[in-house]
């Protein structure tokens, strides 16, 4: 089923990296960033453009491997296989890249990619309760600005802090108006199709055409709901993808589960859903200081498997499951993810006995060498489905 | 009536014929899977219409499962007929443990490259699963990597496990198993021992696996590699006893796939 407003997004985004290298010879400064613990206020704050990096391609990672264990996740790899291959043009166009210590294997790979990159690292903490750790974030957020004015010779105010604050919110309450219509039964887009949107609106460097694009395809959305369009029926199996990170290159498991008949209805990671969640607390007569407080709090409630505990992740689960009617939860780990992998047992047992679901756990990479292996689980997860033998 | 199931594996292509009025089997039949999985299909089909003594005309209905189950989707054999029932060989591995061997709660299966652990509902429906990474360790086609190499078919491997006494084979990867091996060749440990060894790792890979499935009942075990006695054994061991095998295990997924074409005539 062809959405108008999504094939304006594709379009708009063949030529989006041309839109970054015209925004650099007009003098704007770039900063990209891996993960959704990086604050992208700040960043517009310093009136830079802020751009994801590429990640998500299984073609850079033999690159990688030259430097990086092979045993290494495919994220990191991929990732850092951009740099060595230079073929990732947000990369090449930062001025200043955004680390975070997520995980070891990253950290890792932040030194060395230091090496080549103008790097700023931020020190996340493990521990979303203690005030130590908010404090310490906080520090972090401090240290961002000042680095982002020192290397940017730009100048992060009140003013400025409160104006990004209310354009990313824009942003992420239109991605969330697209996501939402997933809730409507059945479905009027697919898991595939929203995975696409998110991947590429996060690349593009002028938030206010993001914002109208997303609001255009929400707008479409809602007139296919009530029209009673969608590409699926009222017996369509409603999954919750939740688990790693996915994006265009390592959509595989999306794609698998909709050609076995399934909608992928809420895609609970941080290409997805999960960007759309936890508001900031700011008041308008806010001071600088409680400003960037507010930021470091809301984003050091992001329910990363990183965390240790991660109960945010099981309360978001139960949320999405109900919100979003699912009929069942598929966890994605990558080889690697040490920490998205030992949660998964938990993951599931949670799945099963607090939400009575059924839940199906899988582990892959980037290559398309397990497509067989996997369907063969997704076929034997949907025909277990109440309703499906 | 009659229906056939055929399970397409990555090593070996079986098929079983059922006579759902009698409640029995007509007859087996395996081969090797091949390269032309739509040709396999049809000599297969043939072939055990043949043993079964029946023509191919008076089988109503074809279920498919395995690795090449989409190539005998819509086989000529059954031109002017439905198209195959394609379900996935969990589902049909659950099935045909369930008829055999009404009494099990779960099932192990050891194929070519997938093992996995399903635990059964009371109707011997699958009610939740497991399967082995992505990774050849402790499959078939780790063991007939093992034999090759020793010089061995997988009876006589099996007989001369029986009398070995398992030497740690450490590597999780076939791979680097296979040079654990040649190694242990070199170290002219004798072949029953590393035999025996090999069994006792797909074994415990097994046990473990059927662990994560929280199960206290008990395991039937389907498959190829539930044909050695030595596995069969071994595996009971690791699951503290609680195993049994079905006749001809090789062809339960072919059952559960013969069984299930008949929904819905």
């Amino acid at each position: 089923m062809q959405l108008q407003s999504l094939d304006r997004v594709n379009n708009y985004f063949e030529t989006n990296a041309l839109r970054i290298a015209d925004a650099k010879e007009k003098g704007n400064k770039v900063v990209g960033i891996y993960c959704i613990y990086a604050p992208a206020e700040i960043i517009l704050a310093a009136d830079a453009i802020c751009v994801s990096l590429c990640g998500t391609k299984q073609d850079s990672i033999p690159a990688a491997e030259s430097v990086l264990p092979r045993t290494l996740c495919p994220l990191i790899k991929s990732s850092y296989g951009f740099l060595v291959n230079d073929s990732c043009p947000y990369l090449a166009a930062s001025d200043l890249v955004i680390g975070e210590t997520t995980c070891d294997g990253k950290k890792k790979m932040f030194e060395i990619m230091a090496a080549d990159k103008n790097l700023f690292v931020m020190h996340l903490p493990y521990d979303q309760a203690s005030e130590m750790a908010l404090t310490s974030w906080q520090e972090q957020f401090h240290l961002l600005v000042a680095r982002l004015e020192q290397d940017l010779s730009a100048r992060i105010t009140r003013e400025k802090l409160l104006a990004a604050i209310a354009v990313v919110r824009r942003e992420r309450q239109a991605l969330k108006r697209v996501f939402d219509s997933a809730k409507h039964k059945p479905a009027p887009v697919t898991g595939m199709q929203l995975l696409e949107l998110a991947f590429k609106t996060s690349f593009l460097p002028d938030k206010e055409e993001g914002i109208s694009l997303l609001n255009a395809v929400a707008d479409e959305l809602e007139t296919r709901i009530k029209t009673g369009q969608s590409p699926f029926t009222d017996q369509t199996p409603r999954i919750i993808l939740t688990g790693v990170p996915t994006g265009m290159g390592s959509h595989k498991v999306v794609a698998l589960l909709e050609e076995c008949g399934a909608s992928v209805v809420c895609i609970d990671n941080c290409v997805g859903y999960k960007k759309t969640r936890i508001a900031i607390d700011a008041a308008p007569d806010a001071s600088q200081d409680e400003i960037i407080a507010a930021l470091a709090k809301r984003y050091l409630a992001i329910p990363c498997s990183v965390m240790t505990p991660n109960p945010n992740r099981f309360a978001t689960l139960k949320e999405l499951a109900l919100d979003f009617a699912a009929d069942a939860v598929v966890d994605l780990s990558w080889q690697g993810c040490h920490t998205y992998n030992v949660e998964a047992r938990a993951v599931k047992e949670f799945v099963n006995t607090e939400l009575g679901l059924p839940c199906l756990r899988l582990e892959s990479d980037y290559s398309t060498g397990d497509s067989e292996q996997l369907r063969t689980r997704i076929e034997a997860f949907l025909e277990m489905l109440p309703g499906k033998k | 009536m009659i229906t056939a199931g055929i399970d397409i594996g990555s090593v070996a292509a079986k098929a079983v014929l059922f006579d759902h009025d009698t409640g029995r089997v007509l007859a087996r039949r395996s081969q090797p899977s091949g390269y032309d999985h739509a040709e396999t299909v049809r000599d297969l089909l043939a072939a055990t219409a043949t043993k079964a003594g029946i023509e191919s005309g008076t089988i109503t209905a074809l279920g498919a499962t395995g690795y090449g189950r989409m190539a005998a989707k819509n086989t000529p054999a059954f031109t002017g007929k439905s198209a195959a029932r394609v379900v996935s060989e969990i589902r049909c591995h659950a099935k045909g443990a369930h008829f055999l061997c009404p009494e099990v709660n779960a099932v192990i299966d050891i194929g070519g490259q997938d093992s996995k652990a399903i635990r059964l509902d009371a109707q011997g429906e699958v009610a939740d699963f497991v399967m082995n990474d992505k990774c050849a360790a402790g499959t078939g086609r780790f063991l007939l990597m093992a034999a090759t190499i020793l010089e061995m078919d997988l009876p006589s491997f099996s007989q001369a496990a029986a009398s070995g006494e398992a030497i740690a084979i450490n590597s999780m990867c076939a791979v680097f198993a296979e040079s654990e091996i040649v190694s242990l060749i070199a170290r002219r440990v004798r072949r029953e021992h590393i035999a025996a060894g090999i069994i006792e790792s797909i074994a415990q890979r097994a046990a473990s696996l059927a662990r994560r499935l929280d199960t206290r009942g008990l395991f039937a075990f389907s498959g190829g590699l539930a044909t050695s006695q030595t596995m069969a054994n071994r595996l009971a061991a690791a699951l503290g006893g609680k195993l049994t095998v079905p006749e001809q295990p090789q062809f339960c997924g072919a059952l559960g796939a013969a069984l299930l074409a008949a929904e819905g005539q």
